[in-house]
Order: structure tokens, then sequence, then C-alpha cells
């Protein structure tokens, strides 16, 4: 069994490596890089950058479904009938919207690992324990994301008419068939440009984790930086990578706008 | 024979209201203040059982010293960016194809970058340059962590503004241009007069966000050694390993940006008094 999953991670890896913008056969680096200190392989830091734009590439991408539906639960929380619930709701993101993303991450950080170290010497063990990087800054980034998250939705949800949802009752639909059909197509339109700008400033926050030892874009240049000395070049390319990134989810928001308003009449 | 009732009736009580019903949103809304509850208790215990004077007196005015690094480097960068921002935004709307492409690419590159990259681009790759810097006669200033940050978020700070400026003019509608001109306003009193401050409200709550995100985005500068109130709190933190430095420094951050917000809701309920119906 072990041997199938080492097969498909191999599989992965190697499908990733083609297509690797960076440093596969065809990547920026491979082509236009060969000899310099941007070379893949032992000669050149072409490689570590590149494992750091995918570190960054995919904490965000990890981060994004967690915030979407812690958000969308807040949101629903907010404009809940019920006080405690609306109080709960609203003590959560003026909490995550006013910690700086930094300490956030820092109390994140510290904090799940002397809970989990207090949990494990309680339930016997002795070593120390280490938290995961990548989880912790899931966890800080997803939560800062869902508070924010949870405001556009919430503006979102006030500008959809009552009307629809009594159109839904009309029609016998649940309250669940109702939000599926009826409210999050729509809902979905008017918060896209809202959620677009969250992701950015998701792709830009998860700098921030390179504090805390995740090789990212931004601390594998900085080691590149520090061996080389040329720290000017490589913090450059770093913020090369990060426009690029922001470039690419451009493309990818504004596709994702004109395919949710395929129903909408021409103007 | 009739038989005329004298006394009324005497007032009844309504019926009782019908119970609440136990719904699902109330049973996790009680659970989700209890776990607040749990939380805000927990943590004054953990603040109350670790409570020592001597790391108090020690490290609370180092604490207060770090809030006024934090507060004078955002108050500087925003005022400088807000000057820096205004000929980004006339450039940005002029229709010299020149200036309207350079504006486009400054605010694209300090909008699309992580503030923390620019921070090091200008603290440690400006700093790999000394000698050039020296002999311009420049390297005092760029020596410094704390100048260094100064001028990366003016420089940040100045992309955002002229974003939100050029936004704020943009969405005061044409009649307002041209019922100055039918005026025979000139073009610069029109607009100081008249376009400006109509746009200053509509930026008003984008320039109390951006004060927000500056304030909360200061904490960076702690990783360049500039011993803001972030900067002390790590500081403390690493000299105590005691997980209370961390929450006092939240206390504290939580405590400027709500005071902000109140701070800026008033201001803009009172700059709109006159727009309300």
């Amino acid at each position: 069994m072990s041997g199938f999953f080492t097969a498909i991670v191999e599989a992965v890896t190697a499908a990733l490596g083609i297509v690797d913008p960076l440093c596969g056969p065809v990547g920026i680096f491979t082509l236009f890089a060969g000899d310099t200190l941007l070379a893949c392989g032992d000669t050149g830091w072409g490689d570590e950058i590149a494992l750091g734009f995918l570190v960054t590439g995919s904490l965000a991408l990890a981060t994004l479904p967690i915030g979407l539906l812690f958000g969308f639960f807040i949101a629903l929380a907010k404009q809940s009938e019920e006080r405690s619930l609306r109080l709960s709701a609203n003590i959560y993101t003026t909490l995550f919207r006013g910690l700086p993303e930094l300490l956030t991450l820092f109390i994140v950080y510290y904090g799940l690992q002397i809970l989990v170290q207090n949990a494990a010497t309680a339930i016997g063990y002795q070593g120390s324990v280490e938290i995961n990087a990548f989880f912790a800054g899931m966890i800080a980034l997803g939560v800062v994301f869902s508070a924010y998250c949870s405001e556009v939705l919430l503006s979102a949800f006030k500008a959809i008419p009552r009307g629809q949802y009594e159109a839904g009752d009309a029609l016998g639909l649940h309250r669940g068939r109702t939000m599926q059909r009826i409210i999050l197509p729509q809902l979905i339109r008017i918060a896209l440009p809202g959620l677009g700008n969250l992701w950015m400033a998701l792709l830009k926050d998860t700098a921030l984790v390179s504090v805390i030892g995740l090789p990212d874009i931004l601390r594998q240049t900085g080691v590149a930086a520090r061996v080389t000395k040329q720290a000017f070049e490589f913090y450059a390319i770093a913020c090369l990578l990060f426009l690029i990134l922001a470039f690419l989810s451009s493309l990818i928001f504004s596709s994702i706008e004109t395919w949710a308003k395929r129903s909408e009449a021409a103007r | 024979m009739s038989r005329v009732s004298t006394s009324l009736i005497p007032p009844q009580a309504p019926p009782p209201a019908p119970p609440r019903p136990f719904t699902a949103g109330r049973f996790f809304g009680n659970v989700f203040m209890g776990v607040w509850l749990a939380l805000t208790i927990g943590i004054f215990l953990m603040m109350v059982e670790g409570w020592d004077p001597e790391k108090f007196t020690r490290y609370g005015p180092n604490y207060l010293s770090g809030l006024g690094v934090t507060l004078t480097l955002v108050g500087l960068s925003i005022v400088l960016g807000a000057v820096l921002s205004l000929p980004l935004a006339f450039a940005r709307m002029s229709k010299n194809p020149v200036f309207s492409w350079f504006s486009y690419g400054y605010v694209y590159f300090f909008r699309g970058t992580p503030l923390l990259t620019q921070l090091f681009l200008i603290y440690y790759g400006l700093g790999s340059f000394s000698t050039e810097l020296k002999a311009w006669g420049l390297w005092w200033f760029f020596r410094d962590a704390w100048n260094c940050a100064l001028l990366t978020f003016t420089l940040n700070t100045a992309a955002y503004q002229a974003e939100i400026l050029r936004g704020a003019i943009e969405s005061v509608p044409r009649g307002q241009h041209e019922g100055a001109a039918a005026l025979g306003l000139p073009k610069k009193i029109a607009f100081f007069k008249v376009i400006l401050p109509q746009a200053l409200i509509v930026a008003l709550r984008p320039y109390g966000n951006e004060i927000i995100l500056m304030i909360k985005g200061s904490a960076i500068v702690a990783i360049i050694t500039v011993f803001d109130l972030m900067g002390e709190t790590r500081r403390a933190f690493s000299r105590t390993f005691d997980y209370q430095a961390y929450l006092w420094a939240a206390l504290l951050y939580l405590l400027i940006v709500e005071l902000l917000r109140n701070v800026w809701a008033w201001l803009e309920a009172r700059l709109t008094r006159h727009l309300k119906r």
C-alpha cells in the first residue's frame, strides 16, 4: 500500500517538475539563467527559490478554502436572530481584524505549541513538541482571512433583497435549498471583487510566515541573499515573484468574474 | 328587572409569551459565548497566576516606549505618504502617458508585493550598496533600520493613498466640474473649493482603514530590529519565555485600533451630518 502512495507522490512530483514554471524543462530559470546564480541544481539558487514559490502558492491555496468556509458561517452568524450568536461572531471579527497579522501568527504558533505540549505532557509524552510552521501559518492566516471574509460576505448578503428568500419559501424550497440554489449564486457574484482583494491580501500575508521558518519565497531568497551577499538582486526577485503571483491572480479572478456574470444580460 | 353590572371585569394580564424555541442558532450562540467566556477567564487567570511585579516594572516602560515608536513611525509615514501621494494621484490621472504609466507601475509594485519584502529590499538590499551610498553621503540614512522602515512605509502608503485619492476625485460627478466651470471659477479654485472637499468626504473611510492597516503592518519592523511595540514584545518574550508578553501586546494593539476606529466613526458622522436626511 505504501508503495502505491509513493508511486502516486512520485508521479505528482514528476508532473509538477514538468510544468514547474521556474525550474522545469521550460522554466524561466532553466531557459534564461542557465549559468548564473539563479541556475537550477547545485550551482545556483533557482531550485530553492522555485520551492519557495511552490510553498507560498500552496500555503495561500490551502488557506483559502478554510477561510472562505469559516467566513461564510461567521457571516451567517452575524445576521442571525440570536443575540448571543451575533455577539460572539462580532467578538471574533473585532479581535482578528484588530490584531496585527504578525502578532496573530506568533500567538497561534507559540500558543499552539504550549497547548499541545501541555496536552502531550498530560498524557505522558516526554519529548518536546514542535508545531509545523505550515500548519500554524495556515491557521493564523485562515483566521484573519475568515474575519475579513465574513465582512465582505455580510455586505453581499445585505445586498440580496428579502424577496429572494420569500420566493424560495413560495416555491416550497428548504432553507438549505434556497441558500444553495438562489442565494449563493448571487452572493458569489456580488462578493467576488471583495474576495479578490482579500485573496491579494492573503497572498501578501503569506510572506510573514517566513518569520517562523517556513521556506517560502521570502525566506529562500533571504537565505540566498545572505549567502551570496547580493541582497538587492535576490529581494528584487522576491518582489518580482510576488508581482507575478498577483498578476496571475488578477487574470484568474477576472475570468471567474466573467464566468459568474455569464447569466446576466449584456450591457 | 334589568340587571346592570356595575363592576367591570378587572384588567387581565396578557397571555404569557410563548416560550422561545431552543433553536440550533441559540445552541451554537450559547456554545460560542461560552467558549469566549472560558477563554477570557482562562487568559485572565493565566495573567493573575503568572503576575510578576518585577517583570511588570522591568518591561512595562519598554512596552510604552515601543508603543511610542510605533505611533511615531506610523504617524510620520502617513503624513509623508499623503504629501507624496498628491503628485502620484495627479500623475495617474494625467493625460501624459509617461506620467500615468509611471504612476501606475509605482502603485502596482507597492500594492502587489508584501510590505515585508519591500522592507527587506530597502534595508538589506540597499545596504549591500554601502560603498556607493557612502560615496554619495547617504549612508547615515540607510544605516539605521528606523530610517529604512520610515522610507518603506512612506513609499508604500503613498501608493495606497494615491489610489484612494484618485478614486475619490474621480467619484465626484462631472456635473460638479461643469457647475464650477459655468460659474466661471478658475480650474484651481474649482478644484480646491468644489471638488476636493467632496472627494475627501468619500476618501475619509478608506483613509481610516489605511491608517489602521499601517498600524497593524508596522509590527513587521520588529524583524529588522526596530524596537517598536512588537519588537519590545519579542525582546520581552525571548528573555522571559512568558507567553503573557504577546497577550499584553495584543491588548495594546486592540486598544489602539478600536480607539482609532471609534474616533473615525465619530469623525465621519460629524463631517457628513449635512448629508443625512
